[in-house]
């Protein structure tokens, strides 16, 4: 393996398991901060995360959902 | 004691544009570095206030009225020519910073406009100097310019009709901030979106400016939508429809930078994406949001110039644009990456970064409102932010597969307008009070609360997860996303030639019938004159005498009667 060391499969493992415990961490640290909720819904548990990565999971397939139909190839205004 | 010095500000700058032209090396860099200062030192050394009057066609204009709004625009304006002429110093085409020269002054002079005439004038500047700008790139950038300045005039002749109408209806040519109205006034608020990139015209944006050269683009990000940021900042705070048409622009910018493949057109998508936060900060209206929409507008400029610099030495280096070409470049790019990185970071308002301490007081902004939608359709944004922009650039052109290609390091210049824009984006981040302290109203807001430092890493680290989980569905293709330029780019263009047809075709049916005419004429007179002729035979004498015969007979039948 003379490839970049960050690209090595046992490095991406490593980021991997890293990041999945920052993960974990930043979740973990709801029940030490204290919110103020202006709504309610920004109270629950864990908002960000649960919100961020629904919102996420809607912006990709709605996206794709549009770009089924909106989508042409790169060379479409060309001819 | 500072002593107050009235000088038009962005007049030097364009100035300095006009000059560039004419001055070679060893002057020319001095003169692209120290024009921009000294338009900075004349920003803050203007009073407050009218401080400068002149009378034109009977109005009276106020070329230069200073307030903490425009003074916020101004320093930034002057900070980005600074930092884009260092980074474009290696840009050979004279055109290209003569023109972006004249283009910032125009916008420095825009901010600086106590009254709409004067609006007017350097909003036409910008206009013209911008199209010069992305013109100097020549190729595909010529017929793309082309459809950029004929939004930009359309534009202009919109605002042109608002402003004659205001003028009619109210006397008064001040620019303040105004109710939307009446007609004249709609006309000036949408002449204003037009340059912010709101729907439906938005696709000038993501068209033309990807077409510029590799530094030309990094001027062109700063100054016209962020012009058009300001005078609805100052022509329109408080107007509810900008909160829609900014969630739409937000929304819209995720979705299009999601589905498109060349880096810089992601880009420029995320350009309206983030006009989006501030046109509704702006309409939210209170000095909460108001004040938000004019931080974001400063850290935005910085942020995404980065991004563009980062982009812009990557095409420097390799020619390419398309995400499918590149990917990889960390292992020779590495102060590229992390540059990019940084702007990255910044747009995504990532604590300790410029965008989280901006950014925060429009959603700040909309809780104190009790507007719950608009909240949560702004931390969704924000998600999607560093989705499209925050992980999609960086990860796709220095990451991602390995192209095979190994470009060295932009030259020094280069790099160093990107060191320069990166001390920002993290020095805001750390020290807000730098920012705040320039903003219109007075900030009571801390940024860095527990809660919200967790609230935003939340966010944005499951949305990178989600980015990652996702990413068979992210995969590049050689595709571009149609948009309302689809009317006037294809549909517009096969009715054109449809009519051409048509017109051809009645063009030759009317030319054909024409000589059939023509020629039926010259048949008639050949049959009655022509050799065979009946008016061209020779009369026999017996004729003759028959026909006097005849005419005689005639005449004494008629006399006897």
């Amino acid at each position: 393996m003379n490839d970049h060391w960050l690209v090595r499969p046992d490095t991406i493992r490593m980021i991997w398991i890293s990041s999945i415990i920052v993960l974990g961490f930043t979740v973990l640290a709801d029940f030490v901060v204290e919110h103020h909720p202006v709504f309610g819904i920004d109270g629950t548990f864990g908002f960000g995360a649960w919100f961020g990565f629904a919102s996420c999971l809607l912006l990709v397939t709605g996206s794709k959902a549009i770009g089924a139909i909106l989508k042409r190839r790169d060379t479409y205004y060309d001819d | 004691m500072m002593i107050d010095i009235v000088f038009p500000p962005g007049l030097i700058l364009i100035v300095a544009g006009l000059l560039l032209p004419f001055v070679r090396d060893p002057y020319r860099t001095p003169l692209i570095l120290v024009a921009p200062i000294i338009a900075l030192l004349l920003v803050w050394l203007l009073p407050e206030g009218p401080v400068l009057t002149l009378q034109y066609l009977g109005y009276e204009l106020v070329p230069l009225k200073v307030d903490a709004l425009s003074r916020l625009f101004g320093t930034v304006f002057a900070i980005m020519a600074f930092a884009g002429g260092m980074f474009a110093l290696k840009q050979a085409r004279t055109l290209e910073l003569a023109s972006a020269f004249v283009y910032a002054g125009a916008a420095l002079s825009v901010v600086f406009a106590g009254d709409l005439i004067t609006v007017f004038i350097f909003w036409e500047v910008m206009a013209i100097a911008s199209t010069l700008l992305i013109w100097s790139n020549g190729g595909g950038a010529l017929a793309a310019g082309q459809r950029y300045a004929v939004i930009h005039l359309l534009g202009g002749v919109i605002l042109m009709a608002g402003i004659a109408g205001e003028i009619a209806t109210t006397n008064s040519i001040a620019f303040q901030a105004m109710e939307a109205d009446t007609w004249p006034r709609w006309l000036i608020l949408a002449g204003f979106l037009i340059n912010a990139g709101a729907p439906p015209l938005a696709a000038w944006l993501p068209d033309a400016y990807p077409e510029s050269s590799w530094s030309g683009m990094v001027f062109l990000s700063a100054f016209t939508t962020k012009t058009a940021v300001f005078v609805l900042l100052r022509g329109f705070p408080g107007a509810e429809i900008l909160i829609y048409i900014g969630l739409y622009m937000v929304f819209y910018g995720i979705v299009y930078a999601i589905l498109e493949n060349d880096m810089r057109r992601i880009l420029a998508y995320s350009i309206v994406n983030q006009v989006g936060f501030m046109v509704t900060g702006i309409g939210i209206g209170t000095e909460m949001a108001l004040n938000g929409a004019a931080a974001h507008a400063f850290a935005h400029i910085l942020y995404k110039a980065l991004l563009l610099m980062s982009a812009g030495s990557v095409l420097y280096q390799t020619g390419k644009r398309k995400c499918t070409d590149l990917g990889g470049l960390f292992r020779t790019m590495p102060r590229t990456a992390l540059c990019g990185i940084i702007g990255a970071l910044s747009i995504s308002a990532f604590p300790l970064t410029s965008g989280f301490i901006s950014k925060s007081m429009i959603s700040q902004g909309a809780a104190d409102e009790n507007m719950m939608i608009v909240w949560m359709l702004l931390a969704a944004a924000s998600a999607g932010v560093f989705l499209h922009a925050g992980i999609k650039f960086p990860w796709f052109v220095f990451f991602q597969k390995d192209s095979g290609m190994r470009p060295s390091e932009p030259p020094r210049s280069m790099l160093l307008a990107m060191y320069i824009l990166s001390i920002f984006c993290i020095g805001l981040g750390i020290f807000p009070g730098l920012l705040y302290a320039l903003l219109p109203y007075p900030v009571d807001y801390v940024p860095y609360t527990g809660s919200h430092v967790v609230f935003q890493l939340q966010l944005l680290l499951f949305s990178g997860l989600a980015f990652f989980l996702l990413l068979n569905l992210l995969t590049r293709t050689l595709t571009i996303t149609l948009d309302f330029d689809w009317f006037y780019r294809a549909f517009g263009r096969k009715l054109a030639l449809e009519f051409d047809n048509f017109s051809i075709k009645a063009w030759s049916t009317l030319i054909a019938s024409g000589y059939r005419a023509v020629e039926k004429f010259i048949a008639t007179i050949y049959r009655h004159y022509g050799p065979n002729g009946i008016l061209a035979r020779t009369w026999p004498t017996g004729n003759m005498a028959f026909w006097t015969t005849a005419l005689l007979a005639a005449y004494l039948l008629i006399y006897f009667l």
